[in-house]
């Protein structure tokens, strides 16, 4: 065990107030979903009315099951397809600037404010639908919008494990017979896994939080909860979005908690 | 482990596998096209069935603007323990790469008796690897990964089962085949990696630098073992390696490289005994250079004075060579080729003592015993048939 450091006070004046301003907010929300007050921001006991209420809420279902849909048909989609980009950059042997090249093309979207992204899919889906009338702002067009940038964070978190493998296992399967096949079932695909895996809840986690290109995207029929709470909290504040809000927060908090666990890398 | 017991295990591995039919059966090797989209075969050229010599011809790799190898030629008899010696960067891990199939060489070939390996990729060679890191498999039992190449080939599972135990047995890892690499210790991480690539019964059998991780006292012991494997097995083995004292402990010859060319090949004794030129003369055992020049029949002028020859040189100006122990230290001067030098240092060693001398400066071993004085003035004795002549 390492020895305990001493904590300089300093330290915890700076810390004790941004944790508070971090989380003061999600546990604000969390107690306000189980105040039975309608209105007004005066504590009258505790009640689950809310989160019962929220099952009778066909909006708010409707963006429930669009949000999870949207989530996991994207997830599935960029999971594959940044996991497969990985491998592409990492083994293809491309020279040198072009490899930098493409580095600098996948993380451009990690990077890329979301305003400018979503506007961006805009103009790009009113040009794609006069080749095609199937590009409406919709399901379709926010799966698209989605994957577009969970890519790069699939792409990324299994590259840097692709990275810190190195060469040599790959090697060492090809010297014992392995075909490519063989040797990705094998070798790549197990300990790629964690990082597909944990590349796939963060494209989740992003997914389930998005608002902007999902709203710039968005159907008349696709509101997902974002959309929805962003809309009603313009109504004015309802427990009920309270309530829905805290769900997600805990599911994300659940999603980022699976995610550390499948992060960690186990060393030979 | 006894010799006895070794040579046992060994010879029952040999003739178990004969009992099986795997050795010289081509068949035995094919797939069972069990996996949709495998491609038909591995290792379909024929089985091991009898040794080949491996040809290396004309073998040139440029990295780059850098070229790595330069036109490099030998044979590797079958059966025999082969040293690839030089510093690093030499271009001795590249030959071994292309060996394996994990380069290609620019120009050259890599024959096996009549066959063509060029164009196989490395998982379609009858050559298997020891790498320098071992790279086990993290994710997998010591049994699957010394199980990994039969299962690749889809040979049975009772196969792939004997196959492993024997394995496991030669080099004695019961017990531990339920065990994941990082439970492993460093020795043990590298029997795994032999075991892993010797069940396999590769025609040759390429080791980069396996010895590399392990400490000092280990190391002697593992060049002892792998010796005595390799003349169980007789199977060509290849070894890698940057260390003159490891090549001369298991090479039946040493191949000495620099520049990503061969200076000399030999056995131990002879690059040691006879170095070519200066490189290997310095390389191995650091021997004392001395230029010279021809000045009579079989009498080079030299900073120390005239010396005498065995023969005589084919050049005008040029180098000899002589191995600090091969040089006698005395008080009274020799018959021939006596040297008048200063102690300039002298250390204790325990079986010997280094004394550096002036002029020169030549590094002597002499024998224990004599108190060498700093500043005394000595008699060496630089035995004609000592003196190497460089081409150089």
């Amino acid at each position: 065990m390492s020895e305990r450091r001493k904590i300089h006070p300093v330290v915890t004046m700076l810390a004790l107030p941004s944790l508070l301003l971090l989380y003061l907010p999600l546990v604000a929300v969390a107690v306000y979903s189980v105040n039975s007050a309608r209105i007004g921001l005066v504590w009258e006991g505790f009640t689950l009315r809310w989160y019962r209420e929220l099952l009778h809420n066909e909006a708010m279902l409707d963006a429930a099951r669009n949000t999870m849909i949207l989530g996991l048909v994207s997830t599935a989609i960029a999971t594959v397809l940044g996991t497969l980009l990985a491998l592409g950059l990492a083994r293809f042997p491309w020279p040198k600037p072009i490899a930098r090249t493409l580095d600098v093309i996948v993380d451009l979207p990690v990077v890329t404010p979301d305003i400018i992204f979503a506007a961006a899919m805009v103009i790009a889906f009113s040009m794609l639908r006069s080749l095609w009338a199937g590009f409406v702002p919709g399901m379709l067009a926010m799966v698209i919008g989605h994957v577009t940038f969970q890519i790069s964070f699939v792409a990324l978190v299994v590259r840097s494990r692709l990275v810190l493998i190195g060469p040599t296992l790959m090697e060492a399967g090809r010297d014992l017979y392995a075909s490519s096949f063989y040797l990705f079932r094998k070798v790549t695909l197990p300990l790629l896994l964690p990082a597909i895996v944990a590349g796939a809840m963060l494209a989740f986690t992003l997914s389930l939080d998005d608002f902007v290109i999902s709203f710039f995207t968005a159907g008349p029929k696709s509101n997902t909860l974002p959309i929805l709470i962003y809309s009603a909290q313009r109504r004015g504040l309802s427990p009920q979005i309270h309530a829905i809000s805290t769900l997600i927060v805990i599911l994300t908090v659940a999603l980022v908690l699976g995610l550390e666990r499948f992060t960690r890398y186990r060393k030979a | 482990m006894a010799a006895g017991a070794g040579e046992a295990v060994v010879g029952c591995f040999r003739s178990m596998l004969a009992a099986v039919g795997l050795r010289g059966q081509p068949g035995a090797v094919e797939v069972q096209g069990s996996t949709g989209g495998m491609p038909g075969k591995v290792g379909d050229e024929g089985g091991p069935a009898v040794s080949h010599d491996l040809n290396i011809e004309g073998i040139s790799k440029y990295f780059g603007p850098v070229q790595a190898l330069a036109g490099v030629t030998f044979t590797v008899k079958a059966g025999e323990f082969v040293t690839l010696l030089g510093p690093s960067g030499c271009g001795k891990t590249t030959l071994l790469r292309i060996i394996a199939g994990f380069e290609r060489s620019d120009e050259g070939h890599v024959r096996l008796g009549e066959r063509l390996l060029d164009d196989l990729p490395a998982n379609r060679r009858p050559v298997n690897t020891v790498f320098q890191s071992y790279a086990l498999f993290p994710h997998l039992s010591v049994y699957a990964n010394i199980a990994f190449g039969l299962r690749a080939r889809h040979f049975a599972a009772a196969e792939v089962d004997k196959r492993v135990e024997f394995g496991l047995g030669m080099l004695q890892l019961d017990g531990l085949a339920e065990r994941y690499p990082h439970q492993l210790s460093g020795g043990q991480k590298q029997r795994v990696a032999l075991a892993r690539a010797l069940v396999n019964e590769p025609e040759v059998l390429l080791l980069d630098e396996p010895m590399s991780a392990l400490d000092a006292k280990l190391r002697a012991e593992v060049q002892i073992e792998m010796r005595r494997l390799q003349r169980k097995l007789g199977k060509t083995f290849i070894l890698v390696t940057h260390d003159q004292d490891e090549a001369m402990t298991v090479s039946d010859r040493i191949l000495v490289m620099n520049q990503g060319r061969i200076e000399q090949i030999g056995t131990s004794s002879e690059v040691y005994e006879k170095p070519r030129n200066r490189f290997v003369a310095e390389f191995l055992g650091a021997a004392n250079l001395i230029p010279a020049e021809l000045v009579g029949p079989r009498t080079v002028q030299t900073a120390l004075g005239m010396l005498e020859l065995r023969a005589d040189p084919r050049w005008e100006r040029g180098t000899l060579a002589i191995h600090p122990e091969r040089i006698e230290a005395r008080r009274t001067p020799p018959k021939s080729n006596g040297v008048r030098v200063r102690v300039k240092d002298a250390v204790y060693r325990g079986d010997h003592v280094e004394l550096l001398v002036e002029p020169g400066p030549l590094r002597v071993q002499a024998v224990p015993g004599i108190n060498f004085e700093i500043g005394e003035r000595l008699w060496l004795e630089l035995p004609a048939e000592r003196l190497e002549v460089l081409l150089d």
